[in-house]
């Protein structure tokens, strides 16, 4: 059975606030850290933002771009590690917004970085045994990094939905697959606000080795290599490492560059392939082909070989704003701002 | 508010659902069980209606002093919204600068934390308005 992403919808917040500043803050070298890094500043959610307005907002954007009646959404899953309640999923609150409630199956996910991934694949799973109709998978967050630790300078704030169905595919999951290992590369345990972290721990044995692992068992399971990708999406914590772990395994800055957002919006965990995802859908043609793999931090990778069809011209992508839209409406702060944004200042009574 | 008013609400807050005269076909929001102007005749023909969340601004204030709970976000607009399908309400505008804020701007509803009751409590979420995106106009 043919299954694959019906509709998309990513979304971003409005206020940002660059490295250079952040790094002005802890008398760092802000020009060599935001090069170092390729991130030039990172999103800000609003007071009154969280993962689930942004999961509302991204999911509204796919909705509106299809005609998927909410009601034949079989199944809703959240994919963050910043989901406003410890107790409480915010898909409910996803699924009473979007009117895919009561007859849909609800949960959130947690698997770091590649928790929306790990819900797209998921729905599928349900799709091709025809248990539902459509899944609608999210990966969003509002991550932060304790001031001062190198995080600070890319956790950020975004998402975005994907419409999971066998009807009207715009882009066709040919093969998913994944690569997980116990890794401890970022934890944060319960009841703590920042998330910790293993330092350079982070990247050969965590990002690197599951990426490329996943990526070579995909190009082995689909019979592919680089050169039949137009667009490649890697997970981006910040704008080097995708770049570097697409050069180890053959692919161009060319196939990369759609799909990397990171350099303007910073990391959205979660987020971040899903809005890569959806930025490269903003301007894929019929026929083109993706290659997408995902990290989550513990650790693990979801890889998925993916067709664009022809039905991509039929979808009102007009209809919602584009990734680009989102990067550029925006707004720069300075530290005190971010800080008072981000609940940083210790208030009376606190 | 308590948590039960706000469960109950949740169908207006989060999807704009409003009500619609079977009768002489007003559309209310907040819903209505009884026409205003139908009264007894509307008896059993109000309907439930999605309102779309565009519309226009018809009147704003900016808040400068805020009310508890609400102290961070000042300088904001609060705008009385008249909505394509008819009725009028009153939300607050982000997500643009306050000199954006106009009479007979096009404005649509986006998905927001409204309240929480403290730190430990429950969120509430529900519609506030932002300056229509290119899609919209
Ligand atoms: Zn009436």
């Amino acid at each position: 059975m043919e299954c694959g992403i019906v509709s998309y919808g990513a979304y971003i917040p409005r206020h940002r606030i660059s490295v250079k500043e952040i790094a002005r803050i802890w008398n760092e070298d802000g020009d060599g850290l935001s090069k170092g890094l390729n991130v030039i500043e990172k999103s800000i959610p609003g007071f009154d933002e969280d993962t689930a307005t942004i999961s509302v907002a991204a999911a509204r954007n796919a909705l509106v771009r299809c005609s998927v009646n909410p009601k034949d959404i079989g199944a809703v899953y959240v994919g963050s590690e910043s989901h406003p309640y410890a107790v409480k999923p915010t898909g409910t609150i996803l699924a009473e917004a979007i009117g895919a409630t009561p007859n849909s199956m609800v949960a959130d996910l947690e698997f770091a970085c590649k928790a929306g991934t790990a819900g797209m694949q998921m729905c599928m799973g349900l799709v091709k045994s025809g248990m539902i109709k459509y899944g609608l998978a999210v990966g969003a967050d509002t991550s932060q990094g304790a001031p001062m630790d190198p995080l600070e300078y890319t956790a950020s704030a975004g998402g975005a939905a994907f419409i999971i169905g066998a009807e009207n595919v715009i882009a066709k999951i040919n093969k998913t697959l994944s690569f997980t290992t116990d890794t401890p590369d970022f934890w944060r345990r319960e009841g703590q606000t920042y998330p910790r972290h293993g330092g350079r721990f982070t990247g050969e044995p965590a990002y690197f080795r599951h990426i490329t692992s996943c990526a070579k068992m995909l190009f082995e399971a689909a019979g592919t290599k680089p050169t039949d990708y137009q667009y490649a999406i890697f997970h981006q914590p910040n704008g080097a490492f995708p770049s570097k772990v697409g050069k180890t395994l053959g692919f161009t800055p060319e196939q990369l560059k759609p799909g990397l957002i990171v350099p303007y919006i910073g990391n959205t965990y979660s987020g971040a392939v899903p809005v890569g995802l959806s930025a490269v859908l903003d301007v894929a043609n019929p026929g083109e082909r993706i290659f997408v793999v995902s990290y989550g931090s513990g650790a693990g990778s979801d890889g998925f070989d993916i067709t664009v069809t022809d039905e991509i011209l039929k979808l009102r992508r007009d209809a919602a704003p584009s990734v680009k839209q989102y990067v550029d409406r925006k707004k720069n702060v300075d530290y005190a701002i971010y800080a008072k944004m981000r609940g940083k200042i210790r208030m009376a009574g606190e | 508010m308590t948590v039960p008013r706000f469960w109950r609400e949740i169908p207006q807050r989060y999807n704009l659902i409003g009500s619609k005269c079977g009768s002489c076909g007003t559309v209310d929001f907040p819903p209505r069980t009884i026409c205003p102007h139908c009264r007894r005749k509307s008896i059993g023909k109000m309907e439930d209606i999605k309102l779309s969340g565009k519309g226009e601004i018809v009147s704003y204030s900016i808040v400068r002093e805020a009310p508890e709970g609400f102290e961070i976000q000042v300088p904001y607009a609060m705008a009385l919204i008249k909505l394509d399908d008819g009725p009028t309400l009153t939300a607050q505008i982000v997500d643009c600068e306050l000199e954006e804020v106009k009479i007979g701007a096009r404005v649509e509803a986006v998905f927001r934390r409204i309240q929480e009751e403290s730190k430990s409590g429950v969120i509430y979420y529900g519609y506030k308005f932002q300056l229509a995106m290119p899609q919209v106009k």
